[in-house]
Order: structure tokens, then C-alpha cells, then sequence
């Protein structure tokens, strides 16, 4: 998947020229977090966040001199030439930027000009999709070895019972280190012939279990 | 005025997939006569069923949806054709006269209403509805047409009622809470077994509403191995603010029973108190608020023999107010459907204790279900608190 996929196109943004109090205001009115600073030709020059704000105005304690109000304007404490994405980015290479960079949103551009934003929200909510916990559907974990064929011999079982599979997540088993665990979401709410023919097949089923006495 | 009545049609037992599937209406039957056999339901109580008319099932489901679901029960559709809807699945198979059993079960819920809303009654109880999973254009979770979806716009349409709606299957009740999640004037509350495994998977305390319905959805996702006092603390705080927040003209329960130790799909290990308390309360509280008016319908309830029975007993014999049912369950009863049931029976009102083996992190469980409480009711209980 690809991030312009996700990106939001309708982003809003301010220029060098305009005040913390644009910034304060716009932020308010269309809540928001991240502002990207653009010039003229669309181009962007700097990015100022809800964080930054709050973070700007003197206080007693810190001994800082430089006197920042409402008119303050917005170059003077954007930062500058913010890291950016481009449309065709894979949300994959996004969220490791986001995480290893300790930011929290990302400007896209293509042909010099500012085209969307992705927040660490919208990546969040990118996975919850990728977990398919967004329609209706029951969740079976299944510990396998770790070896080739495994999730065909699964999904065969899911097919027969004609049960539409929503996702499929494959993780290591923290207490098997030989194996991994399968969690598959899936349009059914009676899993529980497909959970009879799972262990049939020998396979592990770990839900349900009792809490704590069994660990993944 | 009476007390309550029994909406009841033997064609109600014609809402069934295959002998096997566990959603069996053979319930309603077992109900019924248990009722029957400890002298508390005569044949004046009850009320028949109606059918709902094509217009009334429009007012939550779409006119091609309907269509589908009219053919594939008449034999004129395959699986495949029926897919798209959510029919023909293992879950929700076709079967004969689909939709015309399926409109019944929508009109015996608002026949159940119009008795309440037209002061004939002050509750009406139809175990046959409560099909909380069914979506506007698609079936979902053995429910084919949502009778509460039905009714509650039927409800706003016709008597221009606040409705409260409140669910207490284990599985979340996700057809109604999105069918009115931007509506201002109706307030839906689910307790249910959390998603993170059980079907449906939504009903996180962060589904609200949205728009100018925001702040009228609570959720309260409990966890599997609840046990009954965890659940109970739960409900009563939760229904009694929602209550008092939302101040409703008119209160519909949904009583799937399937939260219970014994049922096949879940695993909250409750017992027959939960079942004693919950149309308790609600029957309270329908009286504070409403002056009265409750409707209750049925749900979910997979164990139709050990469970189902007693536990839908106990809504009938609140409504009326008479005393709880304890003690030996009566011997008629048992001795006629043993025979049936592919489990001995438990043979009185009351679940032997203890019913299963203690449940490891007891403790736990109740902290993480009071947090989750705390967080779903915060937004209630700070507007409560703020300085008039």
C-alpha cells in the first residue's frame, strides 16, 4: 500500500509571513495538530505543530530572552526544511520514518509542491484496517511450526467452511520460539466447527484459553 | 391497564436455518411452557404475532436487500448470488420463506411496541425478536432483517419517542448502534464479551456516536471470564447513568441470554443471577424514567435447554411482578423435554454453586472491567460534576 492511498489532499497550511496567532486559530477551528509553512509556489519551507506551540512562550523558569508573542511570526520559529514523503512512499517505509525519527507527521510532495499529510494517526488506523477488527468478524489464534506449508493446510480448513477471511497476521510466539502464532479474522460468528476441524488436523488452538494460564 | 403481554406465534419457529445451527427457536416454545407449567402465562397474556409490512422493514433496511432476501427463499437465488448480503454463509444459510418468516419477527417486535405506545400494556415482551446483528443492506451474525432497528425508527416515526436501547448479549450489538450513530435521539447501550476475539470485533468504549449523535453510543466491552459479580457491577452502574443522562420516553432491552458459563459461542461465565438481576433493574428504572413503557426482546442464547428457559422466564415474571421463581424447576416440565435435550437439565431455577472451577486472575479481570467502566462513563460523569 502506498501512501497516497491514506494521505489527506485537503491540507491546510499557513505562510512564513502569518503569526502564531493564524496558527493558534487555524489549529483550533479545523482541529489540527501539524501545520505545514509553504511560500508562494506552494513550496515547503517549514512546519509548525500544536506541540511546538506550546513549548515556545517564555516562562520564569527557563531564563530564555527572546520574546515570543501572538505576532510572532511564524518563520522565525517554524522549523525548517521539515523531512518529507512523497505519494508513492510505502506506508511500511512512513511509519518506520515517523518511529525512527520520533515525529509525528509527515508533509508529501511531488513536483515541488506541497500535495498532502499523513499523521501517526492515520497510520494507526492503516493497521487497525490491516487487522480487519473493523467489520464484523470472530479472531482464532493458531500456534504452528514454524515450516512451509502450514497457513495452505490452514486456510484449506476455512474454505471448506466457505468463511470469508478478513486478515491474516503471522507474529513469533514469544514462549515457542520454534513456532509462530496465526491470527486470523474472520465473517463468522460460530467458529466453532472450523475450531473442531483446526484441532482435528492437530493444530493448536489458543482461544479460548483461560487467562494467564496458558502464554503465547 | 395490563401489566405486560406475551407477543407469541407458533410461525415464529419458522425462522430456522438447519437442525444443527445453533440459533434454534425452540426456545420460545420451552419458554412458553415453563411459563405455562408454573402458572404464571394464561392464554389471555398472550398476543399474536403480526406480520411487518414491506414499508415498515424499509424504515432500517434497503429495498434491494429485501428483494435478495425475498428470492433466496423462494429458491430463486444460489449462495454465490447471495453472498454480497451476507446470505448463504455457514452462519446464515438460505432456507425456506426467509423473508416472510424473517417479517414476522420484525412485526411481532412492533406489535410489542404499539401495546406499550398505545397504553394497552405497560411492557410487552417478544423473545422471538432481538436479531441485533442484521445491517441495512446485509444479514450478519444469524440475523437476517434487525427487528430493534425496525422498531426504534418505527418508534420515532409514529409516536415521536426518545429511545433508550439497551443489550446485554455477550456478542456486541453492532447492527443497531450503527444504524443510529448520528441519530441525537436515540441512545444505544451494549455490555458485551470483548472483540478482540468474539464476533462481532467492534464495541471498543471509543465508538460514541458521531456527529450530532456524539455522546449518545456507550460500549462496555467486559472480558472473557467476567463471572456474575463483575458483570452486575458493570450493568447496574452503567444503565442507571445512562438512564438518568439520557432521560428517555421509552426503554427496549435486548435479553440474549448467551452470556451464561454453559453458553457454546462465549466465554464471560456467567451464571442464572445475572439473569435475575438484569430484567430487574431494568423494569426499575423503566418506571422512574419512562412511566413505564419497556419493551424486551430476545437475542442471542445458545444453550436452549439448560439456559434459555429459566433465564427468559425471569423477564416475564418481573414484568408482572411477581416473586422470583426458585427451587425445583417443575417436574412436568423436565420429564416432557429430556427426552430432547442432549444435556441433563439443571433442575431447578437457581445454578448449583460452584458451577465451574475458580478462574485464575479473578482480581484482574474485575480491575480491568472497572477501568473500562470508569472510561466509558467519564464523559457522562464529568458533565455531571460540572459547576451549574
Amino acid at each position: 500500500m502506498i501512501i497516497e492511498e491514506i494521505m489527506n489532499r485537503d491540507v491546510h497550511s499557513l505562510a512564513p509571513s502569518n503569526t502564531v496567532r493564524d496558527a493558534l486559530n487555524i489549529m483550533r477551528e479545523k482541529k489540527i495538530r501539524h501545520l505545514p509553512i509553504v511560500d508562494d509556489t506552494e513550496n515547503i519551507v517549514g512546519i509548525i505543530t500544536s506541540h511546538d506551540l506550546k513549548n515556545i512562550f517564555p516562562s520564569a523558569t527557563n531564563g530564555d530572552s527572546t520574546i515570543i508573542t501572538y505576532d510572532t511570526k511564524l518563520e522565525e520559529i517554524m522549523i525548517k526544511n521539515p523531512l518529507i514523503g512523497h505519494p508513492l512512499d510505502f506506508i511500511e517505509e512512513v511509519a518506520l520514518t515517523l518511529y525512527d525519527s520520533k515525529i509525528s507527521c509527515l508533509p508529501i510532495v511531488s513536483g515541488g509542491k506541497l500535495v498532502g499529510i499523513v499523521t501517526a494517526t492515520d497510520l494507526l488506523y492503516t493497521y487497525i484496517e490491516l487487522t480487519g477488527a473493523n467489520k464484523p468478524s470472530s479472531k482464532i489464534d493458531i500456534r504452528v511450526i514454524d515450516k512451509p506449508g502450514i497457513l495452505s493446510n490452514i486456510t484449506e480448513i476455512f474454505k471448506r467452511h466457505n468463511a470469508n477471511v478478513l486478515s491474516i497476521l503471522v507474529y513469533p510466539s514469544k514462549s515457542h520460539k520454534e513456532s509462530k502464532i496465526i491470527s486470523v479474522r474472520v465473517q463468522i460468528i460460530n467458529p466453532l466447527s472450523i475450531i473442531e476441524d483446526l484441532r482435528n488436523k492437530g493444530f493448536d488452538v489458543l482461544w479460548p484459553n483461560l487467562p494467564g494460564v496458558e502464554r503465547l | 391497564m395490563k401489566n405486560a403481554v406475551f407477543i407469541y406465534s407458533p410461525e415464529q419457529l419458522g425462522y430456522k436455518f438447519t437442525d444443527s445451527h445453533p440459533f434454534n427457536h425452540k426456545r420460545l416454545l420451552l419458554t412458553m411452557d415453563l411459563l405455562k407449567e408454573i402458572q404464571v402465562l394464561s392464554d389471555s397474556d398472550i398476543i399474536p404475532a403480526r406480520v411487518a409490512t414491506d414499508e415498515e422493514i424499509a424504515l432500517g433496511h434497503d429495498q434491494k436487500y429485501m428483494e435478495i432476501v425475498k428470492k433466496a427463499g423462494h429458491g430463486l437465488l444460489t449462495p454465490e448470488q447471495c453472498e454480497n448480503y451476507g446470505i448463504g454463509t455457514e452462519d446464515t444459510p438460505i432456507f425456506p420463506n426467509m423473508h416472510e418468516a424473517s417479517a414476522l419477527l420484525v412485526g411481532s417486535t412492533l406489535q410489542a411496541v404499539d401495546y406499550v405506545m398505545q397504553g394497552k400494556s405497560r411492557h410487552a415482551l417478544n423473545l422471538g425478536g432481538g436479531l441485533h446483528h442484521g445491517f441495512q443492506g446485509r444479514a450478519s451474525g444469524f440475523c437476517i432483517y434487525n427487528d430493534s432497528t425496525v422498531a426504534i425508527r418505527y418508534m420515532q416515526k409514529k409516536y415521536n419517542a426518545r429511545v433508550l436501547y439497551i443489550d446485554t448479549d455477550a456478542h456486541h450489538g453492532d447492527g443497531v448502534q450503527w444504524a443510529f450513530y448520528d441519530d441525537p435521539n436515540v441512545c444505544t447501550l451494549s455490555i458485551h464479551e470483548t472483540g478482540r476475539y468474539l464476533f462481532p470485533g467492534t464495541g471498543n468504549v471509543t465508538e460514541r456516536g458521531n456527529g450530532q449523535g456524539y455522546g449518545t453510543t456507550f460500549n462496555f466491552p467486559i472480558d472473557a471470564f467476567t463471572e456474575d459479580e463483575s458483570y452486575l457491577e458493570i450493568y447496574e452502574q452503567a444503565v442507571r447513568e445512562v438512564f438518568e443522562y439520557f432521560k428517555p420516553d421509552v426503554v427496549i432491552t435486548q435479553n440474549g441470554a448467551d452470556a451464561h458459563y454453559f453458553d457454546p459461542l462465549t466465554h464471560l461465565y456467567g451464571t442464572m443471577k445475572i439473569y435475575q438481576e438484569i430484567p430487574k433493574l431494568a423494569h426499575k428504572l423503566a418506571h422512574e424514567y419512562c412511566d413505564g413503557r419497556w419493551i424486551a426482546v430476545g437475542g442471542g442464547g445458545y444453550d436452549i435447554w439448560r439456559v434459555v428457559p429459566r433465564a427468559w422466564s425471569f423477564i416475564w415474571t418481573e414484568m408482572n411482578d411477581l416473586p422470583l421463581p426458585t427451587g425445583a424447576l417443575p417436574k412436568s416440565w423436565l420429564s416432557k423435554w429430556q427426552s430432547e435435550s442432549p444435556v441433563p437439565f439443571i433442575p431447578t431455577w437457581e445454578d448449583p454453586n460452584p458451577l465451574y472451577e475458580p478462574i485464575p486472575r479473578k482480581l484482574e479481570i474485575e480491575e480491568k472491567n472497572a477501568q473500562m467502566l470508569k472510561k466509558a462513563l467519564h464523559m457522562i460523569r464529568s458533565e455531571a460534576n460540572r459547576p451549574k
